[in-house]
């Protein structure tokens, strides 16, 4: 029954992938959607067997790669970690496989996309049910695989197809990360299979490694390679521009792949490997401060997007980067909360923003938006559940996650800590800043959209409207229902031996008037925004236009894009011009197979020469030769 | 001695030259001698299929030896497998009549010569890799020049003479330095028969010098940087079955002799040159991937990504772990398959435009879907995906490599990113994006025959991507026993 979890989607991407084009776009998404729908609920039923009877199994499919003392299964892990992520990947799968039949109703290639689709559940499954690092590493490339073509869905569409491949090739950078680490842990331990890895962690805490002359401790640098693996995976900052551009694919696929499932694979990453990370505080700290960093940047390039899915997609690299400052203070547990709470408000505001797409035709700019609330009102009622759930409005599921993050980092007790709690608390009010800016620019004010008439805005059909709905519920709920199971204090009988603290979690309170400054602050966005967004529009362009530098600084995204061109991608082209037409032109064949038969011709050019035919000619040479032998005999 | 098969198997192909070679050569219907061709090549794939069926695996011994006395006292012909040997020898007789269906199209004049050409080489390629005796196995590996030129220099294109000359000189300046060394193999050692050599064992004094003498011969035919120049020049002219056979095949004789001599002969020398082989390697893998991400042609691309790919077998195998050298087989055999489908790929295209140019093409995958799936898969596989065979070949060589030296294998993993960022941008430049060019209409998607080379290609390919251990276990124990005596050999040193 479990193996059938991971099966499921794959058999309905065979399904759909080969034979769609014989049993039609109708069943091809009814097989997707109905398989991937069974498998959610085999994995709910397996996250309660756990929570119940704290059930655990390593399943072995096959053998994978055995060479030498190195042998990978095929496998299946089910403990409370992989179920947890078991459930979040299936439901919002499933939830965004019935979405798709309506979105995507239009498109001509609908057996694909839903291919697709369940092709990538299969590869996550795979990623977080595995019980070694390559079978990991396997899932982690797929998803990546399945991203890119997704990402490159509408093929003919250039700036779809680039996207595509900066975000395969700057998760590959990633990657390369993550293979080092791969690496070295076989290096240092002799296998890759987590169970035995971890045992052995004790062993290695103190051993060193000298790397090109620098001595490091072995156990930092695993950590440290891994983490660039989960940093690409997971965009967060220097790897992070792969994510906002991503947003060239159909919308589910950002409410599945870069919001709910693929991205949160780097967190989980972090949170499997928890039994390495507590014995490196050094990379802890650093985890810490890239989490926060990108939690801060991507909320500040967030507040002057004007695209309705990248505004969304640096919000969700911004909570992601909550998320990583969470594990980084030790909370592991915390980050794994947030990732679930997330995984339902943020595929809600994306399915909720394709919604408003499809209903303005295509349209994203949300300054061409405005004023439709009255003509959609269920998506914007659900979005306004997504959004409040973001932003951490007190008892919805943002709120629990969020500040307990916060709550968690100021208890750590030390600088960073102190530092992370505050840059949180100031980029939760930015979050939600930016939220309810989208919020009303979508649908308050005036109407702005030149191309369609407001009439011809629609609310979506019930397909795309139910999932939405279940969406919402988890939006509002699992924050208060999985509070005392993910997080609760002083025990963690839930997550068992998946998750490791080295130290217990603290069990203090923050001060009162901590615990109460995000709440206030989320709650006093929303009159400010409205008052900037809606009321007095003309204030947020003044500061704009007084403060351009920082402006421009942050509508072109910190310049991390401009910096890379000049960087890496018109650098390497160089490099390979230079590479090919000097070095191997130039160079090696000038000198080698071209120059040397030219200089043999040269050579035998000049020998006929001597062959003219002039008899005296001859006489004259030999003469000279005679007499240079002559010469020769008489001084020896 | 029973059924001489490895014999048999050599000799096959050439049994259905000569008969090809003694029929009428009728102008514009050659069905017949296609058919003799390609029934040859398939029994011989079947008794090479029968051979490793009968292999023993859990031995590291030569298995079905044959020894006949050739000149009295010096050259004995003496063939053998191992484990090691056995799968080059079915990758070449997998792929030689993959090659035959493929003419259909590429070939259009004296087909009939085309096959013989083809057919001999098959004899030579597996006469290379069950060779047991170094003037043997030099004749053989010599040979194999003579049809690849004649390949190359008649149905090639438009430059095919100056290929054909310099793929000529460049592979003939190695083997020269080779043939001295295996004659003064013979007067320091008073034989050239490689398992009495395995077991006397060569003074290390003259090991120095004649690993550098085989190592210019194999390097070039890797080929190794920086004497790989021969090898875009080559592939681009070409004819598709020609380029077939060069990169699945004709590279892998360098691999294999890397693994069978440099290393079980001269065990200290291998020591001592391993920095020179990281340092290339990484050279290769480095700079040809830069190349490949700037070429316009599509086969010098997929040529110079073959460099790289070479790069890191020639890196694994002087790991001398077993990751390594198992990595190595596993990546040469990988490559063998998925470099002869991108060819067969580039081929396709090239049949129906005429133009190897990138630009020519473009949004091509609503026109020839079939052929855009297949051309994706081999894309993935030549970036090493996980899930197919260039990830398990890749992914352990660079793990062998680890162990060794972390330098080399941070920079040669570098090599990775590049080889996703080539791949992936020459399939979008071609595949996908808008129809610009309005020509390109008129193609039609993959015929009968090539769908079939190309699932072929593909079957194996993914197999051995999920379940690598048909291959892993063949090769484990010779592969064990290879660095065990090695390992010895130095410490007794």
């Amino acid at each position: 029954m479990e193996l059938s979890i991971i099966f499921l989607p794959l058999i309905a991407s065979i399904i759909s992938g080969f034979f769609g084009r014989y049993i039609g776009d109708r069943n091809s998404e009814i097989v997707t959607s109905a398989l991937v729908s069974i498998s959610a609920l085999l994995s709910i039923h397996v996250l309660y067997q756990v929570i119940v009877n704290q059930y655990e199994e390593n399943i072995v499919i096959a053998t994978w790669i055995s060479s030498g003392s190195l042998d990978v299964n095929w496998s299946m892990l089910i403990d409370p970690l992989s179920a947890v992520m078991l459930v979040v990947v299936t439901s919002v799968s499933a939830l965004v496989h019935i979405y798709s039949i309506g979105y995507m109703s239009h498109d001509p290639h609908k057996p694909r996309f839903m291919a697709y689709l369940s092709l990538f559940t299969f590869a996550m499954l795979m990623l977080v049910t595995s019980d070694n690092f390559i079978q990991l590493f396997f899932g982690w490339e797929g998803v990546g695989l399945c991203s890119y073509f997704l990402i490159g869905f509408w093929f003919k569409k250039e700036s779809a197809n680039a996207a595509a491949i900066k975000a395969f090739v700057v998760n590959r950078v990633g990657d390369f990360g993550f293979a080092l680490g791969i690496f070295l842990i076989f290096y240092l331990f002799g296998t890759v299979n987590y169970s035995e890895v971890f045992q052995q962690i004790p062993t290695v805490v103190d051993k060193n490694l000298s790397f090109l002359g620098f001595e490091v401790k072995a156990i930092d640098l695993v950590c440290l390679l891994l983490f660039i693996g989960a940093m690409g995976k997971s965009a967060q900052i220097l790897l992070h521009t792969w994510l906002p551009d991503a947003m060239e694919g159909p919308t589910p696929v950002s409410a599945l792949i870069h919001a709910a499932t693929m991205v949160t694979a780097g967190v989980f990453l972090v949170v499997r490997c928890s039994p390495i990370y507590e014995y490196s505080p050094l990379i802890l700290n650093f985890i810490t401060i890239v989490g926060m960093t990108t939690a801060f940047f991507a909320a500040t390039v967030a507040l002057v997007q004007t695209d309705i899915k990248k505004i969304i997609a640096y919000s969700t690299c911004s909570q992601l980067g909550y998320m990583f400052f969470a594990a980084g203070v030790g909370a592991y547990n915390v980050a794994m909360f947030h990732l679930f709470t997330h995984a339902f408000f943020k595929a809600l505001l994306f399915l909720g923003s394709g919604s408003v797409i499809h209903a303005f035709k295509d349209e994203q700019n949300i300054n061409n938006m405005g004023g439709v609330w009255k003509k959609l009102p269920y998506t914007y009622a659900l979005m306004i559940i997504g959004t409040l759930a973001l932003t951490g409005f007190p008892f919805l599921s943002g709120f629990y996650s969020k500040d307990a993050i916060i709550e968690f980092a100021y208890l750590k007790g030390n600088t960073t800590g102190y530092y992370a709690a505050g840059i949180g608390i100031i980029t939760a009010f930015l979050t939600s800043i930016y939220s309810w800016r989208l919020i009303f620019k979508t649908f308050h004010g005036e109407y702005n959209n030149k191309e369609i008439k407001i009439e011809e805005t629609h609310e979506s059909p019930l397909v795309m409207l139910v999932p939405l709905f279940i969406l919402s519920i988890g939006a509002v709920f699992v924050g208060f229902l999985f509070k005392g199971l993910f997080i609760g204090h002083g025990e963690n009988l839930f997550w068992a031996e998946s998750i490791k603290f080295l130290e217990p979690l603290s069990t203090e309170h923050p001060p009162l008037w901590f615990l109460l400054l995000t709440p206030c602050l989320v709650l006093l966005s929303i009159p400010i925004a409205y008052y900037l967004f809606v009321k007095n529009k003309e204030l947020p362009n003044s500061i704009a236009s007084i403060n351009k530098p920082l402006y421009n600084f942050l509508v072109n995204k910190w310049y991390f894009d401009e910096l890379y061109d000049v960087l890496f991608i018109k650098s390497s082209k160089k490099i390979g011009l230079f590479l090919w037409k000097f070095c191997d032109g130039t160079i090696i064949d000038g000198f080698g197979p071209d120059g040397i038969s030219s200089f043999i011709k040269k050579c035998s050019i000049k020998a006929t020469k001597f062959q003219s035919g002039f008899i005296y000619q001859y006489a004259f040479v030999m003469l000279l030769g005679f007499s240079a032998l002559l010469t020769f005999l008489i001084v020896k | 001695m029973n059924f001489p098969i490895l014999s048999s198997l050599i000799l096959l192909p050439t049994v259905g030259a000569l008969f090809l070679f003694f029929t009428k050569d009728k102008e514009g219907n050659n069905v017949t001698a296609k058919y003799v061709a390609l029934f040859t090549t398939i029994v011989n794939f079947l008794i090479s299929i029968y051979l490793w069926i009968s292999f023993d695996q859990s031995t590291s011994n030569f298995q079905f030896v044959e020894d006949r006395t050739w000149i009295e006292g010096f050259i004995n012909y003496k063939v053998g497998v191992d484990g090691i040997s056995i799968l080059f020898i079915i990758l070449t007789t997998f792929i030689t009549p993959l090659c035959i269906i493929s003419v259909n199209n590429s070939v259009k004049n004296r087909l009939r010569d085309f096959l013989i050409a083809i057919l001999i080489m098959e004899s030579f390629m597996i006469g290379v890799f069950c060779a047991l005796d170094l003037v043997v196995f030099y004749l053989f590996f010599e040979a194999g020049l003579i049809p690849m030129f004649l390949i190359i220099g008649i149905w090639g294109g438009p430059k095919r003479v100056y290929s054909a000359f310099k793929f000529f000189l460049y592979t003939l300046l190695g083997s020269v330095l080779m043939l001295v060394a295996i004659i003064s193999i013979y007067w320091i050692a008073g034989t050239t028969d490689v398992i009495q050599l395995y077991e006397l064992g060569i003074d290390s004094k003259y090991q120095n010098l004649l690993w550098l003498a085989f190592f210019s011969s194999f390097a070039v035919k890797t080929p190794m940087w920086p004497v790989h120049t021969w090898l875009p020049d080559a592939h681009v002219e070409a004819p598709t079955a020609g380029s077939v056979l060069l990169a699945a095949i004709l590279l892998k004789m360098a691999g294999y002799g890397f693994i069978r001599f440099s290393l079980g002969l001269f065990p200290v020398a291998s020591e001592v040159f391993t920095p020179l082989i990281y340092t290339l390697s990484v050279i290769a893998i480095i700079f040809t991937s830069f190349i490949a991400l700037m070429q316009e042609d599509m086969k010098k691309l997929i040529a110079y990504s073959s460099v790289a790919h070479m790069g890191f077998v020639t890196l694994g195998i002087f790991t001398l772990q077993q990751q390594g050298i198992e990595g190595s087989i596993i990546q040469m055999i990988s490559h063998g398959l998925v470099s002869a489908a991108l060819f067969l790929c580039v081929g396709v295209v090239y049949d129906r435009m005429h133009s190897r140019m990138i630009n020519s093409y473009g949004g091509i995958v609503t026109i020839i879907p079939k052929y855009s799936i297949l051309f994706m898969l081999f894309t993935l596989a030549a970036l090493g995906l996980p899930g197919t065979s260039g990830f398990i070949g890749e992914f352990l060589i660079l793990m062998g490599a680890f162990k060794d030296n972390f330098l080399v294998a941070v920079i040669a993993s570098l090599g990775v990113i590049l080889g996703a960022a080539y791949m992936l941008w020459l399939y979008k430049r071609v595949v996908f994006g808008k129809l610009v060019n309005e020509d390109l209409k008129k193609m039609f998607d993959l015929n009968r025959s090539e769908y079939l080379i190309l699932s072929c290609l593909a079957v194996p390919t993914l197999f051995f991507g999920f379940y690598p251990d048909p291959l892993i276990n063949t090769i484990e124990v010779s592969v064990t026993d290879l660095i065990n005596m090695h390992n010895t050999n130095i410490a007794s040193k």
